[in-house]
């Protein structure tokens, strides 16, 4: 099969990745959010449930969801090595996506973070979830971030004083761009892990149940009278 | 002494405006109310004095003297109009000048719209620039900030009157209950006690900020514009407007020590106190007669505190209230019907003007369903400058 040789050569070697244990995270409305990790079969409504979004220029959504939508579809097809993703799930409903890739054991590399649902602190409880799986789950020493937006730089880089190491240029370059490079290392990510990681564990297997089937949302607060065709 | 009646509102959504132009914001809200007031085509002829409330334009929107912008960008020209600042309470001062320009019978029709785009700068910058309003050298030189003011203000509170974060908790729930019915207010979304403080995950989803405040306990950092039209009611020109007039039935302002350690005790607002009597004593009235209120609730200690400075409860009672439910809205005395500063949101030079466009649309019978007061008859609203260095209290009544 030649076409099969082919891919296998086009296909990047992938690393074992240990899964993400799910957790329940109540939030401030009272709404339980199930961070799960995703599957490749779930691509379908991940793509569905970020298209919309690349036409909206606010908040810079339209550059997050324009490269996410690559990324999703990298890791679909095998041209993405060791990515993984994760949604935040309101009964079953996808409030939040966020991915992100494994350089190699030690390195970590931050995607995007996407937020769909706005006002209940979903985004930073999901890129902490990611920061969660990349430190304390994959066991790696480091995370490198960029931020695309003015609401991501407060959120990572002020409110978890990231390490600059910009002046690294270019021996440390983020993958996105070459734009300025943050890094997370260990030292900074226990020092702000209780008051940034939280989630509950095991999920109450009912509750579970309802994240097991991922829906797009109907509704999007950034697109006012959206309709999904 | 002539009367002055509120004869037109108008409110910009608060939030993240902060692609937008200030004095375009300034505009829409002015317009609303003159819209409201039916006079938008009349406006020429019958608004005579516009004051602009705001207290960081020339620093944070490099924008100064906009009053003489706002007056061009709605076409009002050749009205008489000034900006007037007076920190976080810059709103209801510039509607006491107003009140005041009305009264000496200078003029009959004043526009009183404020504003402000906070949001054009970090969270950490606006914080900064809203320190400048404490003493140079005693305060803000030892980075003192109101977020750490009012956490000092709420941790000697809860030693002295017992207290506890699950009731302070409380109030942030009946607000953002108020405000995600509000169409104009910044966080439309409602939080449950059971989220941000009893559930395991609420250390991080209701994080501290100044210990013992909690991102629950503290308003969000706002960007938006409110506006009210005044006239005399003895007027000829009050019958161009064809909404029911709100009286402005009391208004009083007052000043304490800049520095706060300089009072005798730091948990006495003698300023909030004192205005409210002035604005009570021009009235004619007293707390009993208040059907409900907008305290100026920055922090949700603050929305305690003025409550019992204002004579609605006793020293160190009102988070007694607060567990019977008397300040919801359903309450013997609601309280920030609106979701107040905490959930509304909290757009320093239109926060006052905000108080009072609220007080009129329950007043009228306009607020949405679920946040409608039942039968009011008088509002109060108090806007609070400094840490209580200058406050001003106003009612408005219904005839």
């Amino acid at each position: 099969m030649i076409l099969d040789e082919m891919e296998k050569k086009l296909r990047p070697p992938e690393l074992e990745l240990k899964p993400y244990p799910p957790k329940v995270i109540t939030l401030a409305d009272g709404q339980k959010m199930v961070v799960r990790e995703c599957q490749r079969e779930e691509i379908g409504v991940l793509l569905e449930t970020v298209f919309p979004l690349m036409q909206v220029e606010s908040d810079f959504y339209d550059i997050v969801a324009a490269r996410m939508f690559a990324e999703l579809l990298g890791w679909y097809r095998y041209r993405v090595a060791n990515e993984f993703v994760m949604v935040g799930a309101i009964d079953g409903e996808i409030a939040g996506i966020v991915n992100s890739r494994l350089v190699d054991g030690k390195v970590g590399m931050s995607l995007h973070t996407m937020t769909i649902r706005r006002g209940l602190r979903i985004g930073a409880q999901l890129f902490a979830a990611k920061m969660e799986h990349h430190l304390e789950i994959l066991g790696q020493d480091e995370v490198w971030i960029v931020a695309e937006s003015p609401n991501g730089f407060k959120r990572w880089m002020i409110e978890y004083e990231l390490e600059d190491r910009s002046s690294q240029f270019p021996a440390i370059r983020h993958e996105l761009g070459g734009v300025p490079t943050f890094v997370l290392t260990r030292k900074l990510y226990d020092a702000v892990r209780d008051q940034k990681v939280t989630g509950t564990r095991p999920v109450d297997a009912a509750l579970l149940k309802t994240a097991e089937v991922l829906r797009a949302p109907d509704k999007y607060p950034q697109i006012p009278g959206f309709r999904r065709e | 002494m002539r009367n002055v009646a509120i004869v037109g509102i108008g409110h910009t959504g608060f939030g993240n405006l902060s692609s937008m132009d200030l004095v375009d914001v300034l505009g829409f809200a002015s317009c609303s109310a003159l819209e409201d007031a039916g006079i938008l085509d009349k406006r020429h002829e019958l608004v005579e004095q516009v004051f602009v409330a705001n207290m960081g334009a020339g620093r944070v929107n490099s924008a100064s003297a906009i009053a003489s912008a706002l007056i061009s960008r709605i076409g009002l020209e050749p009205a008489m109009a000034e900006t007037v600042e007076n920190g976080p309470a810059s709103g209801a001062s510039a509607v006491k000048l107003g009140m005041m320009a009305i009264k000496s019978g200078m003029v009959d029709c004043v526009l009183v719209t404020g504003g402000e785009l906070m949001r054009a700068v970090s969270g950490w910058e606006g914080t900064d620039f809203v320190a400048t309003m404490l003493h140079t050298e005693a305060e803000y030189a030892y980075g003192l900030t109101l977020p750490s003011f009012a956490a000092m203000f709420t941790r000697l509170y809860m030693q002295r009157y017992g207290l506890t974060e699950r009731e302070l908790a409380m109030v942030a729930v009946k607000d953002h209950e108020n405000g995600a019915k509000n169409p104009y207010a910044h966080v439309k979304v409602p939080c449950t006690l059971e989220a941000i403080h009893d559930s395991e995950n609420a250390n991080v989803v209701n994080n501290v900020v100044a210990d013992p405040l909690r991102l629950y306990g503290m308003c969000p950092v706002s960007d938006g514009a409110a506006s009210l039209l005044l006239c005399a009611t003895d007027s000829p020109k009050m019958k161009y407007f064809k909404k029911q007039p709100i009286r402005i039935s009391g208004i009083g302002s007052a000043t304490d020590t800049h520095c706060v350690h300089m009072r005798k005790d730091p948990l006495v607002l003698d300023a909030v106190r004192l205005a409210a009597e002035r604005a009570y004593a021009m009235a004619g009235l007293g707390p009993r007669d208040i059907s409900f209120a907008e305290l100026h609730d920055a922090f949700v200690i603050l929305e305690l505190a003025i409550s019992e400075e204002v004579g609605f409860f006793e020293r160190g009672k009102s988070r007694e209230a607060v567990v019977r439910g008397d300040t919801r809205i359903d309450g013997k005395l609601p309280i920030n019907t609106s979701g107040g500063l905490k959930a509304k949101g909290h757009p320093l030079g239109a926060t006052g003007v905000s108080q009072i466009f609220e007080l009129v649309k329950q007043l009228r019978g306009e607020a949405e369903e679920g946040r409608r007061v039942a039968n009011p008859r008088h509002g109060m609203a108090v806007n609070f400058g400094g840490f209580g260095n200058n406050v001003v209290a106003t009612i408005c009544s219904k005839e």
